[in-house]
């Protein structure tokens, strides 16, 4: 499981450099994705365009993250693709996300805050 | 001892037998997605049968045969409703004898500490699927649904 990390000002984004968060990698998911934020701005944006398969248990471990950041800071998603999306839609965890539609947009919808 | 061939399938249903861990799991998937008939539905069609069948088989990992490998056998057939998948495996059997409900909580009513990381699955096959049947058979697991 191979995650980017970029700290800005004001957001560190994660980016997901696979194609799968699955059940044989969501706990590493979750692990990287911990060290990766464990420091830094408060909000964190995920950034998943590259993330073509993502199941129950990718689901549950980004949701996992999300508690882990604990209420001070955010975790926003950007650059859902269609099925990824559709996995957040079925299951209404769409709802408590800030869905952008690129990291692009996240970090300047950030930094223009 | 791989579970017997489904009875119900037909010459060119795809059938697929394998020792269910999560990378295997992960390895049939992507081969089955190569073949026929998976092989030739839409995208759209093709990454639904994928989350569907990820959802079915994960469950037989973690809970029929509680992450120790066991035998899994996927038998795929097209039928006028659909594609007909039906997947056995030799593991324990579904408490209550039942496919769970697999009921997904508005997570807006809840506080971000009690928000669920898991129980997601049977909802998931539940939303993309018909005709959800289970049933236990000689010590195996009879999972059957239609993917439309």
């Amino acid at each position: 499981m191979q995650l980017q990390t970029q700290t800005r000002p004001r957001v560190i984004s994660v980016s997901v450099l696979e194609d799968r968060i699955d059940a044989a990698t969501a706990i590493q998911f979750k692990e990287k994705m911990r060290d990766a934020t464990k420091d830094g701005p408060a909000l964190v944006v995920l950034d998943l365009a590259r993330v073509q398969f993502l199941d129950s248990s990718g689901l549950g471990a980004i949701v996992a993250v999300k508690k882990l950041l604990g209420p001070d800071r955010a975790l926003e998603l950007a650059g859902l693709t269609p099925t990824v999306e559709k996995v957040f839609r079925l299951t209404r965890m769409d709802s408590i996300f800030t869905i952008h539609s690129s990291l692009e947009v996240a970090v300047s919808h950030a930094a223009s805050a | 001892m791989l579970p017997a061939p489904d009875p119900e399938a037909r010459a060119d249903d795809l059938q697929m037998a394998f020792m269910a861990t999560p990378a295997t799991v992960r390895e049939g998937l992507a081969r089955m997605l190569t073949m026929a008939p998976l092989c030739h539905l839409s995208e759209d069609r093709r990454a639904t049968a994928e989350l569907v069948l990820a959802e079915v088989l994960n469950n037989v990992v973690e809970h029929a045969y509680a992450d120790q490998a066991g035998p899994v056998l996927v038998s795929i057939g097209q039928t006028p409703q659909g594609l007909c998948c039906t997947v056995t495996d030799r593991g324990k059997a579904m408490p209550g004898g039942t496919v769970p409900e697999g009921r997904c909580p508005d997570p807006l009513e809840r506080a971000l500490e009690d928000l669920p990381e898991g129980g997601f699955g049977w909802h998931l096959i539940h939303s993309l699927t018909a005709e959800l049947r289970y049933a236990r058979v000689d010590d195996s697991n009879r999972l059957q649904f239609i993917l439309s």
